[in-house]
């Protein structure tokens, strides 16, 4: 099943670099569009710097044609809904007691994992698909809305912050089960 | 004969002429007609501000007392027009402020309008009585007071749409207690609270009130005393519609609905609690208009919303509405005439609501009268837009955005070309037309073909090369406005079609393949039109003429190049010499 998805998204025609969609793979947030779109206008680089909201996917200008008072009304409605903050439980194998963390003050994995990392006081990897994980590296998992474990990065940030019920690091050793296909 | 009629009995005849295109088509009888016409002319519309000047306006028709002008080009709205590019309309001002004293009506779109602008107008026309500013921006509240105080006999003022600097609600409070002559007021763009108590008296002493578009900061628990006090509107955008679970604001809301009888338009909805929707349910049969476009509520409670509404002919819905609910519309909305779906996660990577191109479908063949679509998905296949097509002849707007650029038939994986050519072949009154998914030069073969109604046309993300565009240029009789981004159109269709750009009002072309050389070209060729090259990169004389430009916007004019360009706009002279603009 893993597999078919996988050749599906090789397949698939998409507006974007080979590997550009989920931006995180190693600590790398990168804007993708910068490379791709050199037709950022100012008007949308001061639009970014207005509003902190990480892209899901390399933003084009003006594409979607969806006009200014429009997303401005979606994304108020979106942190408005939010901004009781969204605290998930955090365990640690070995540790004995759990975190509880505020998703909503982060923006992108880089960050999390560095708090964790001063948190806990371990090294977070993160799953390099040709490398596996480091033995010696902790594994960062989560629980969906849907109950499954899954390995944290794979998912573009906003997706995962909204899916994401509880957390927890694992040691390498485990977490290569997770990371084989 | 015409010189056998006095001037008063062709005044008389001609003032039940109010079309512009038939006022045209009477100004060029002959000399006389000419000469009476002009006179006698109240109405003038302008589609581009740059194609005349305010001067040759106010010196042929010296008798205007109702003025409507557009500014920049729709491409605007999308953030593809930089910042500084013009459309100010403070010259047209000036000039009318000289020449129109009875002037009473100004209608704007895509302007830049100041504080300045505004004091003038308010200044300048006694008997000033309607301002409608639809998507401008450059002015503040501090300009709506003027306009609000000084204007005694002000029907209309209608923001739509605008981006107002929001200094504070003050302005409101100008309105003088003798003010009773409102007819409608659109204040649903400003953020900021205005006075309740000031716009409770404002609303309860006019009786002429029809339209009352409030902003988000109005709360709920304030509606049903501003709808007592104006029970004969006929449109109503509410604020906020949220406040905390009380069922004596259900029923006390509920109540005030019931007395307005006349209430054929419903928007606002804010920030939905869907427990306060049943409190519309008084009004939901007479509604023909409904704008859900801001209310994040869910499908059941959209679908129960829309089944009492069943003289619904225009409604605007978040694709939260999703395909049941659009199956719920295709049932009972027979007489639905406009839908428009707007997306709810535009930037989202996927699909976060089951709204697929199925919901069109149905839609297209449960509602007969339905005639104009806008519709943001995910997913499109041809089959699809065969079967809308073959459902609904009688389009006359129709504009698809599947939001991946260039997406393919899911089904099949093909272009797009079949489906979008079945649009065009079976609707022959299609007037507007925007194209998305994956296209070759092929769907601008169909349209050249068929689309002889077609005046406004959108192309992104498409077409092979020069051919799509030349198809399109050669073959559309009706053509007046053409948009294209990122498409791999360029010089050789230009300019085998540059005679056709001076029927249209407007080219605007943005990251395709058009070289500063045909530019120039194109500038020498044809001094009726101005032929602007938008270049943030600097100077295109610093790049080799082969180099293809940033951006293109082509007009008709008979004003001559525009000398408020901003420094990354260059117009192409007639002598084909460097550039005006600033270097």
């Amino acid at each position: 099943m893993e597999q078919e998805s996988h050749v599906m998204k090789a397949t698939e025609l998409r507006l974007g670099l080979p590997g550009s969609d989920e931006p995180v793979k190693k600590s790398n947030n990168k804007r993708a569009s910068s490379e791709m779109n050199n037709n950022l206008s100012n008007a949308e680089k001061e639009d970014h710097q207005e509003s902190p909201v990480p892209p899901t996917k390399t933003q084009v200008v003006g594409w979607p044609p969806v006009r200014a008072y429009r997303k401005n009304v979606l994304r108020q409605k979106k942190t408005e809904a939010d901004s009781s903050g969204m605290y998930v439980k955090v365990s640690m194998d070995g540790a004995p007691f759990l975190r509880k963390i505020d998703l909503k003050v982060y923006n992108n994995y880089t960050e999390l994992l560095k708090a964790f990392e001063n948190m806990f006081k371990c090294t977070i990897g993160v799953y390099c698909e040709k490398e596996g994980y480091n033995g010696s590296e902790d594994a960062l998992t989560y629980e969906d809305k849907d109950g499954d474990w899954m390995l944290a990065g794979d998912v573009p940030w906003e997706m995962f912050i909204g899916s994401c019920r509880r957390m927890r690091i694992m040691k390498a050793s485990e977490a290569k089960g997770l990371g084989c296909l | 004969m015409a010189y056998s009629f006095p001037e008063e009995v062709l005044e008389y005849v001609f003032s039940f002429i109010n079309s512009d295109k038939d006022r045209n088509a009477v100004s060029l009888v002959c000399k006389s007609w000419y000469e009476i016409e002009r006179w006698c002319r109240r109405r003038i519309f302008i589609g581009n501000c740059y194609a005349v000047t305010p001067g040759i306006m106010v010196r042929r028709f010296p008798e205007i007392r109702s003025v409507e002008i557009k500014g920049k080009p729709h491409f605007a709205d999308f953030n593809l027009v930089p910042e500084g590019w013009g459309g100010y309309v403070y010259p047209w001002v000036v000039a009318m402020s000289r020449a129109y004293p009875w002037l009473e009506e100004i209608r704007l779109k895509r302007m830049v309008v100041s504080d300045e602008c505004l004091e003038l107008i308010s200044k300048s026309f006694k008997n000033f009585k309607v301002l409608v500013m639809s998507s401008c921006e450059g002015f503040s509240t501090d300009g709506l007071a003027s306009i609000v105080a000084n204007c005694r006999n002000l029907k209309e003022l209608d923001l739509r749409e605008s981006e107002v600097e929001d200094l504070s609600g003050h302005w409101l409070s100008h309105f003088p207690d003798t003010c009773t002559s409102l007819v409608s007021l659109n204040i649903a763009c400003l953020a900021s609270e205005v006075s309740f108590s000031a716009l409770e008296r404002l609303v309860s002493r006019c009786p002429n009130l029809k339209s009352l578009q409030l902003n988000r900061a109005v709360p709920l628990e304030k509606l049903p005393n501003l709808l007592r006090g104006a029970p004969q509107l006929v449109e109503l955008g509410t604020g906020a519609y949220s406040a905390e679970l009380r069922p004596e604001l259900l029923s006390n809301l509920f109540d005030a609905f019931t007395v307005c009888k006349e209430l054929k338009g419903l928007s606002g909805f804010w920030d939905v609690v869907p427990a306060y929707l049943p409190a519309i349910y008084p009004v939901c049969n007479g509604l023909t208009s409904l704008n859900l476009s801001y209310a994040t509520i869910q499908s059941p409670d959209i679908s129960k919303l829309i089944s009492q509404c069943q003289n619904l002919e225009r409604l605007w819905v978040l694709d939260y509405i999703e395909d049941s609910g659009l199956d719920i519309l295709a049932t009972c909305c027979k007489n639905l005439e406009e839908l428009r779906v707007f997306p709810s996660d535009p930037y989202g990577v996927e699909q976060n609501v089951a709204l697929t191109e199925q919901g069109l479908v149905s839609v297209s063949e449960g509602c007969p009268k339905l005639q104009s679509v806008l519709y943001f998905c995910r997913r499109m296949s041809n089959a699809a837009l065969v079967t809308i097509a073959r459902n609904r002849p009688n389009l006359i707007r129709f504009r698809l955005c599947i939001i991946e650029a260039r997406a393919t038939d899911y089904l099949t994986l093909e272009p797009l070309d079949a489906g979008f050519g079945a649009i065009v072949e079976n609707c022959r009154e299609l007037r507007r037309l925007s194209l998305s998914g994956l296209l070759t030069d092929r769907v601008f073969e169909y349209i050249g073909k068929h689309a002889k109604k077609l005046e406004m046309l959108s192309i992104a993300f498409a077409g092979d090369g020069d051919l799509g565009l030349h198809h399109v240029l050669s073959g559309c009789e009706s053509l007046r406005k053409l948009e294209i981004r990122d498409s791999p159109f360029g010089d050789k269709a230009l300019l085998a079609n540059a005679a056709k750009l001076e029927t249209m009002r407007s080219l605007w072309m943005s990251s395709c393949s058009v070289s500063y050389g045909a530019c120039k070209l194109l500038g020498q060729r044809l001094p009726r039109l101005n032929v602007e090259v938008i270049d943030e990169r600097g100077t295109p004389e610093s790049r080799p003429e082969s180099c293809p430009i940033e951006k293109l916007y082509i007009y008709r004019t008979v004003a001559g190049p525009r000398f408020d360009t901003p420094g990354f706009i260059w117009t192409m002279d007639e002598e084909g010499n460097t550039p005006l603009g600033i270097a």
